[in-house]
């Protein structure tokens, strides 16, 4: 039988919805690591990045720094503070790797999410009389808002990829069928837990791209609406000369 | 919102796709099935390969073996540190290897296709002789094992009076046990036990860190492979398996049919003087001493007078 209908047929015996290491439960434990890593990955970098952002200063050491984490080897790094850290402090290790995984993506979404609004914008605010506060959070963070989502995506793909090896440290995860079923051969079962895995990735993609596309400002997306304003704008102008 | 040249591109991406995932089914079950060979044999006729797991125990193995057959006037290649079996079976199978150290139980439960419902060493190692392909021959096995276990801290083995697996049932609160992820699967897993014994166990997948589970009190019971050096450094105990619900795992040499009468004596003998205490001990003065293999291999075979 093809191997992926043996992985189909797998995924959908009645031995993987109950139990101890049941898909939803898998499921839940993968969502709550990958959710509490990217969080508290963004509560460190997004600040920063929009500090390197707004100043303009630092941004070659956040480049650095990000371009060295991305290259972390995360089995690695998980397994070595687990032995530095001790066998009661499993969870913690893996989330300290998770959070270092995720760091590099929230802060270039965060830094490019800033540099990329024209300057011109943030005169036209300061001319309205903004404050600096006024600025970074109504204009700044609100136009930097798409890459910053962008950003997001991208650490929570890698992150929901690399949560897989959590399982290797017993902490459930969709990376438990793959990890079990390599000893025991049961290659129908690794196949299964790889598609779960990667269906994850893609739903949440899929769902960040959406939000990435409404979290620009409606006046700037790209589409019907300049073409509408253009079309108002020329009707008004011909109706004016007409009456004038 | 997609151009025309955006909606081909999809488009033709959909159907690399689709058509990547509709030759897979032309893939067999095992992606990591080898083609099979036709046993060639290796290829001088006079240097004997002799291969090792990536694990130290069973390079010591591999390295009394090695010497032994060199005070026997043999010409040795040593290929040791190869990795698991799904990196060196196909060696051995295809006689590129000649010699190599494995153990039977988890040997015959990696090359067997059907259920195994055989656990003392004498049918495991029958069952095993039947399963090896025709170019594979297996010599004695030895006392020792590397075996699963159920293993508990002594000072918990005495507070509750274990000393076998059943008596687990006379623990009043609960008992986890912590092993690799695919002990859960096993025919010896807590699930197995409950049937044997009646007793009922929780299970974690402590993997790598099952030794220091135990140790700092997470878990109660641990699956210690029996020739873990732990049993001679650390205060823990392994209980008894009357039923014999654990498959036995001795160590046996897996030798090429063609040479395997050219070897049989000296291997032999050396099986029937490796004991589970001997092996245990070399493990410690491999891991604790940290002595190389060739020198723990020398000297034992000078102890028990087989060079």
């Amino acid at each position: 039988m093809n191997l992926f209908a043996e992985a189909f047929a797998w995924m959908l015996a009645p031995e993987q919805w109950t139990g101890n290491y049941a898909l939803p439960k898998l499921l839940a434990e993968h969502l709550a690591l990958t959710a509490i890593s990217v969080l508290i990955a963004a509560v460190i970098a997004v600040p920063i990045g929009w500090l390197i952002g707004h100043t303009g200063k630092g941004r070659e050491i956040a480049v650095a720094v990000s371009g060295a984490a991305r290259a972390i080897p995360a089995f690695g790094l998980m397994i070595l503070l687990v032995l530095l850290l001790g066998v009661l402090r499993i969870p913690e290790a893996a989330v300290i790797t998770f959070v270092l995984l995720a760091i590099p993506s929230l802060l270039a979404g965060a830094y490019t999410g800033l540099e990329a609004i024209d300057r011109r914008i943030i005169d036209a605010a300061k001319a309205m009389g903004m404050t600096s506060w006024q600025v970074f959070w109504k204009v700044e963070v609100r136009l930097g808002l798409p890459l910053l989502v962008g950003g997001i995506r991208s650490a929570l793909l890698q992150v929901i990829a690399t949560v897989t090896i959590a399982a290797y440290v017993n902490l459930g995860g969709l990376g438990w069928p793959i990890i079990q079923g390599i000893p025991l051969q049961k290659f129908d079962q690794v196949l299964a837990g790889a598609i779960l895995v990667a269906a994850l990735a893609l739903v949440v993609d899929l769902l960040l791209a959406a939000a990435q596309h409404a979290a620009v400002p409606a006046g700037l997306r790209t589409g019907s609406a300049p073409k509408r304003r253009e079309r108002a704008r020329s009707q008004a102008s011909a109706t004016a000369t007409a009456t004038a | 919102m997609f151009t025309a040249r955006g909606k081909r591109s999809v488009f033709a991406v959909g159907l690399v796709a689709a058509a990547a995932l509709a030759l897979t089914a032309c893939a067999s079950s095992n992606p990591l099935d080898e083609p099979s060979d036709s046993g060639e044999s290796s290829g001088s006729g006079d240097t004997i390969v002799i291969g090792s797991q990536a694990y130290y125990s069973n390079e010591i193995i591999a390295e009394i073996y090695a010497q032994a057959l060199e005070a026997a006037d043999v010409k040795v290649d040593r290929q040791f540190s190869i990795g698991q079996r799904d990196a060196y079976w196909p060696d051995v199978e295809s006689g590129d290897i000649d010699i190599f150290p494995e153990y039977t139980g988890s040997l015959l439960e990696f090359i067997s296709d059907d259920e195994i419902d055989v656990t003392s060493p004498d049918d495991v190692f029958a069952a095993l002789q039947d399963t090896l392909p025709e170019g594979l021959t297996a010599l004695d096995y030895a006392e020792a094992s590397d075996q699963d276990s159920y293993t508990v801290l002594k000072s918990f083995a005495e507070e509750n009076g274990l000393t076998t697996i059943g008596d687990l049932s006379k623990v009043t609160s609960q008992v986890t046990i912590g092993a690799a992820p695919e002990f859960e699967q096993r025919p010896y897993s807590p699930a197995a036990a409950k049937e044997v014994y009646g007793v009922d166990l929780t299970f974690s997948a402590t993997g790598p860190t099952t030794l220091e589970s135990l140790l700092a009190g997470q878990i109660q019971v641990a699956d210690i492979y029996t020739a873990d050096p732990a049993f001679e450094t650390e205060e823990i105990v392994a209980l008894e398996d009357p039923e014999n619900l654990i498959i036995s795992s001795n160590v046996v040499p897996i030798v090429s049919s063609d040479i395997a009468d050219d070897v049989s004596d000296v291997l032999n003998a050396i099986s029937a003087k490796l004991t589970g205490e001997e092996l245990v001990a070399l493990n410690v003065l491999s891991t604790v001493d940290q002595q190389s293999s060739a020198d723990i291999a020398k000297k034992w075979l000078e102890d028990n007078d087989l060079v």
